[in-house]
């Protein structure tokens, strides 16, 4: 039977934790516009190349309302963050969106990242020191990689950062598509709310010179500001989203580059390859996750297939990313690649707001490490590196490395 | 080489001015593109280029 006939379950199952599924290559070149079964049984539309996956997620017809009746749910226990109500608080598109976007925006300027580098290079340098005194081998992931953009998140929004454990949890609950129940979920969206809700009312008391403190001096929507309820959304999606996704990608970066250590190598003597080496590990992560789900309002076509409205549409970055159309030698890593215009943080005008903050972190751990680990490789085979199943963005279980 | 911003699509993602700062700047109360130098010299085309090609809104135009 061949991939048009059948019905593929989605996410596609990767044997290798940092190779692509065989199942991309052939659904790029003969099935672009391809039926996939989910883990909740519905089914959706999942689109692999490069220029569909760039044009759907710029264009608005393609929204987030995965919560419409006629969407398809991404598991059977409810969908985490995508089905989620929370998720319409925040505008979906429009000027509103737009409106949100610029006044949260404003706090992750490519100029406010650049002043952040110090701070984070120190936080870094600590958390590398820790990692060397207790000795070898050590886990980068839970050394490095999670701790460090949690640091940075609290920071910028004014949360103790000796909460991270419980953000942790509430996080997980969002993100894991196939680990917890719907009984749970509720539960731990309840207390994450409570949290949230109390730390704002603490910031409204006694202002910061913070993120929430700054959205909550803004006013009203009456005074060009956004209302309670999306200001503590605001607080919980940053926290959520500042801190898994760079979290993973610390540690998968680390282990692509040392995976082949000539790389490593490479930019050993060449650091200044650290800002293109970063994109380049992006744009082949690939388990970055199962992608990004649109709801479809009206009829659409897509690579001349016709996609009727109601259409739940599942956009691979990862498999767009390594599109031959797109990307000379897409398979192959390239650490100077320049231009290196990968879909890792989406694109139009829902791609990441956070992505400067993520490529700072990201270029200021590499530069680190290089810096004051330069023998380190990972302490375990390749083959044995395991990925973390279920979550809406992709990680490793454990990075193994040693000095 | 003359370079366009379109205000409208930008999001903010600041990739330009990270890449061509002499370029490309943003705004302190929103994060929205500024063009410092709407017809750059040689000396900044290539980085110019690839600032277009990266930018996530497809914001930057070039003629
Ligand atoms: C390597 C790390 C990261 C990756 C791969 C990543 C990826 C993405 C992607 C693909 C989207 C698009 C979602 C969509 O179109 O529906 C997105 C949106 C978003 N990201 Fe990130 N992200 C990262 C880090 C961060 C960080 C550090 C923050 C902030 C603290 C952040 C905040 C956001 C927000 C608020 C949105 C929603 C933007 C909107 O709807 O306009 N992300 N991210
Ligand atoms: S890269 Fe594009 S979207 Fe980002 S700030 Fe510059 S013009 Fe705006």
């Amino acid at each position: 039977m061949s991939l048009n006939e059948q019905v593929l379950s989605y996410p596609i199952p990767g044997d290798a934790a940092l190779e692509p599924p065989a199942e991309w290559a052939e659904l790029r070149g003969k099935c672009p516009v391809a039926h996939v079964k989910l883990p909740s049984g519905d089914q959706a539309t999942l689109l692999t190349r490069y220029e569909d996956v760039k044009q759907v997620l710029a264009d608005p017809r393609f929204t987030r309302r995965l919560n419409a009746p006629d969407a398809a749910r991404m598991s059977a226990e409810g969908g985490g963050v995508f089905n989620s109500e929370m998720a319409t608080i925040i505008p979906d598109g429009g000027e509103e969106h737009q409106h949100w976007r610029r006044l949260v925006g404003k706090w992750f300027t490519a100029k406010r990242m650049t002043a952040l580098r110090p701070a984070m290079a120190e936080i870094a340098e600590r958390l590398i020191d820790d990692m060397v005194k207790r000795g070898r081998p050590g886990d980068l992931k839970a050394s490095l990689g999670f701790p460090l953009p949690v640091y940075v998140i609290c920071d910028m929004l004014g949360v103790p950062a000796a909460d991270r454990d419980r953000f942790s949890y509430w996080s997980d609950t969002l993100l894991n598509l196939t680990r917890y129940g719907q009984a749970e979920i509720e539960a731990a969206q309840g207390e994450f709310v409570q949290y949230m809700s109390e730390h704002i009312a603490a910031k409204r008391a006694e202002p910061g010179d913070d993120l929430l403190s700054a959205l909550i001096a803004a006013g009203g929507p009456e005074d060009g500001g956004l209302s309670d309820i999306q200001i503590l959304v605001t607080g919980m999606a940053l926290l959520v989203a500042g801190h898994e996704t760079t979290a993973n990608m610390i540690g998968k970066m680390v282990s692509m580059l040392l995976a082949d250590r000539s790389r490593w190598e490479r930019l050993l003597a060449d650091p200044s390859l650290i800002r293109t080496a970063v994109e380049e590990t992006l744009r082949l992560d690939a388990n970055s996750g199962f992608g990004l789900p649109r709801y479809l309002r009206e009829e659409t076509e897509v690579s001349g297939t016709v996609l009727p409205r109601g259409t739940t549409v599942v956009c691979s970055m990862a498999a767009a990313n390594r599109d031959e159309s797109a990307f000379e030698a897409a398979a192959e890593m390239d650490l100077s690649r320049s231009p290196n215009p990968h879909l890792a943080f989406g694109a139009g005008a829902h791609s990441c707001l956070g992505q400067a903050l993520a490529r700072t972190e990201l270029q200021v751990v590499l530069e680190v490490l290089l810096r004051k680990l330069p023998s380190l490789e990972l302490a375990v085979p390749v083959e044995e590196l395991e990925r973390v199943e279920g979550l809406a963005v992709g990680g490793l279980r454990t990075v193994p490395v040693r000095w | 080489m003359k370079v366009t911003v379109d205000e409208a699509k930008c999001c903010g993602a600041g990739q330009c001015v990270l890449i061509a700062p002499e370029v490309f700047d943003q705004r302190e109360d929103d994060g929205i593109v500024i063009l410092l130098e709407p017809e750059p010299g040689e000396e900044q085309h290539a980085l110019v280029r690839v600032a277009a090609a990266v930018c996530p809104a497809a914001a930057i135009g070039l003629s």
